[in-house]
């Protein structure tokens, strides 16, 4: 099961401050789907007002195609995951796993406490709960630990049980808000793939927060990349890193951050790229990726005369940090390793093939190469 | 070279760590001021009472006859006594719940309000800093059957007069009022403070559980995260209860006819109105027996059971 989930205009003022402004957004059935940003850029709001744990100022969300505006968050049909993991301390993991059956399953009186296990009559509702909630927490491989209480559990398993207590309902929709930032780093690509194949298992829709671009590029469908209470791109991880429409975006995804060089640095100060003058005209910002730089001296492309700051090798890759002669404007260049010989304080010529080039205008926007007319080759070295 | 490090290890390598290392000899001297100031306010009167209470020593008097455990026996057969007992229990059972429940009530309340908890949270502490001698006198006119302004309404209003510390069915339950109305607000800080602890994540899970009943809510999250604050301020108020003794003695001074005689009143009245002191230090020492229970209820079970 899973279900379409509409975003249309979603706009969200605390007085003066405005936090969300007109966020549109289509997540397709059955798709994970990734809200990623920098801290405050609205992304959580945008989640918890999908969840109705928030009211929002103006615009629509519907879920399957329903307008879910008017309903509290028990009626959307959705589950929930918290950084926080928000475990109840004082339940055991499988009572924890349970609640959200139990408060729809059972009457008022049955759920109470010490004297709700006499009332007359649900047990077999009981008995498919304690089946459901077993079902769950064996998919997150948790059924050992259903007698402990949240504080004996770490870290992992704590996440794995907030993950079974949103599981056991097959809720259509499920919202993770920054689910894996509280794991220490191993186990945070451990839970990447687990969070995937769950995924992939349920095939319900995904909606996840994250502010770390590398779960959003390993983990999604799309991903919707939002700045300033808007957002900004929504594509493929693919898509999003090689065709950034905005120049937020391109410096967001990726990491090493892209280059990006005033036009006038990299054009009227290295000969080979005049040609390109009259074709580039109109951008304000060359964007490329570290990996579009070489540092061979007869590789293709246009030479950037740079001087070489600081070389960092990783084992399989090197990154060499440059900065341009003209300007000192900073580069980096991913590299194999061995391609070079260079050290610190070396002048190096870097090239580049202007194909590689992004080039946005002094908004931030992506000119697409479609509008400026091919010049022919150009020449190399 | 094994050689010299061999030798030379031993002189240069005397062990080192953080802190001091005391004598203990030293360590006794340094702690003796302490000890020396526990025995003498606490322990030792403690003992003094204890062994008078074996006696029938009469304020007063040079003799000291040794009596043994003939106050105890009295004490069991004493209507008075007995009398005093029970009427502690119940004012207990009074104060505790209905300052506790009042308290967690404010508290809740408070919590809900976007404006103006300040001023509330003040408004229902004041009568905690509020000197309990002059309140009781306060209350004791409000109160009062003919000339209180509780009954000038009352009878205003056509309704019949109440003399509630005339009455000997309302007398203990009109001082019970008094302490809940006093001790709500403590109990109401205690409980805010433990409110600010449950983070808003977990009321964020419980909405999309499906708890969006506000009394779901609070039984399901609010309460048993509450439990550690609970247990404390349940033992507080059954200790502060136990203890009642200005009102009775400004007020009613056990009255009418002995209906709000408590244990500390009793035991006020028999050493220092009659001067029998072996009796008195008998009483004390029961009091100081259920004293001992709270206290350890407190120490151990409460402490152990209701941590997360």
């Amino acid at each position: 099961m899973s279900a379409a989930v509409e975003i249309t205009a979603i706009e969200k003022r605390y007085g003066d401050t405005v936090s969300l402004r007109s966020a549109s957004l289509s997540v397709r059935p059955g798709e994970f789907m990734t809200l990623v940003g920098p801290s405050g850029c609205g992304k959580s709001t945008l989640l918890r007002i999908i969840a109705g744990l928030a009211p929002q100022t103006s615009g629509e969300i519907a879920i399957g195609g329903e307008p879910v505006d008017h309903l509290p968050p028990k009626a959307r049909d959705v589950a929930m995951v918290f950084q926080s993991y928000a475990l109840y301390p004082h339940m055991t993991v499988a009572e924890n796993i349970a609640t959200p059956l139990r408060m729809r399953e059972l009457p008022r009186g049955a759920r109470l406490p010490l004297i709700g296990r006499l009332w007359p009559g649900v047990g077999e509702r009981r008995a498919r709960i304690r089946e459901a909630v077993g079902r769950a927490a064996a998919m997150v491989e948790i059924d050992g630990l259903l007698a402990r209480r949240p504080a004996t559990l770490s870290g992992g398993q704590r996440q794995r049980v907030a993950l079974a207590r949103a599981i056991v309902r097959h809720p259509r929709v499920f919202l993770m808000d920054e689910p894996l930032s509280n794991l220490d780093a191993r186990l945070r690509v451990a839970m990447r793939g687990e969070i995937t194949a769950l995924h992939r298992k349920l095939g319900a829709t995904f909606i996840y927060v994250t502010h770390d671009q590398v779960e959003a590029m390993t983990m999604s469908s799309r991903v919707a990349v939002m700045m300033d209470g808007g957002i900004v791109q929504c594509a493929s991880p693919a898509e999003l890193y090689a065709d950034p429409r905005d120049l937020r975006v391109a410096r967001f995804i990726g990491s090493p951050e892209i280059n990006v060089l005033p036009i006038d640095a990299l054009v009227a100060a290295n000969v080979g790229f005049a040609p390109l003058a009259a074709e580039w005209k109109g951008a304000a910002h060359a964007a490329f990726r570290p990996e579009a730089l070489s540092l061979v001296a007869d590789a293709p492309g246009l030479a950037v005369a740079c001087r070489v700051e600081r070389v960092e090798g990783l084992g399989h890759e090197t990154l060499v940090f440059l900065r341009t002669e003209a300007g000192g404007h900073p580069l980096t260049a991913r590299l194999p390793v061995g391609a070079f010989a260079l050290f610190s304080g070396d002048s190096a010529l870097a090239h580049l093939t202007p194909d590689d080039v992004l080039l946005f205008d002094g908004a931030g926007q992506r000119l697409d190469r479609r509008h400026v007319t091919p010049t022919g080759g150009y020449a190399h070295g | 070279m094994a050689d010299i490090v061999l030798t030379e290890a031993p002189a240069a390598a005397r062990p080192r760590r953080l802190g001091a290392v005391l004598p203990v000899r030293v360590a006794y001297a340094m702690a003796a001021p302490a000890v020396a100031l526990m025995v003498l306010t606490v322990l030792a009167p403690l003992a003094v009472m204890l062994a008078m209470s074996f006696t029938g020593y009469r304020f007063g008097e040079d003799a000291v006859p040794f009596v043994g455990l003939d106050n105890y026996l009295q004490l069991l057969n004493d209507r008075t006594f007995r009398r005093a007992l029970f009427n502690t229990f119940a004012y207990v059972a009074m104060v505790v719940p209905g300052s506790v429940i009042l308290g967690l009530l404010l508290a809740v309340l408070i919590d809900g309000l976007n404006h103006g908890s300040r001023v509330y949270r003040l408004v229902f502490f004041l009568p905690v800093t509020a000197t309990v001698v002059a309140m009781a006198m306060v209350w004791k006119y409000l109160l009062h059957g003919t000339i209180g302004p509780f009954n000038l309404l009352l009878v205003a209003l056509g309704l019949p007069a109440i003399d509630v510390f005339g009455d000997r069915s309302l007398a203990l339950a009109g001082l019970a009022v008094i302490n809940i109305w006093s001790l709500a607000g403590f109990n109401m800080v205690l409980f805010s403070a433990g409110l600010t602890a449950v983070p808003q994540d977990l009321y964020d899970a419980a909405a999309i559980d499906g708890m969006d009943d506000k009394l779901d809510r609070f039984f399901s999250v609010t309460l048993p995260l509450l439990g550690p604050t609970m247990m404390f301020v349940l033992v507080t108020s059954t200790i502060t209860a136990f203890k009642v003794f200005d009102t009775v003695a400004v007020i009613t001074r056990g009255g009418p006819r002995g209906a709000s005689d408590v244990l500390l009143y009793t035991t006020y009245l028999e050493g220092f109105s009659y001067f029998r002191m072996g009796s008195a230090a008998a009483m004390t020492t029961v009091f100081l027996a259920i004293m001992l229970v709270f206290a350890w209820v407190q120490a151990r079970v409460l402490d152990r059971r209701v941590h997360y």
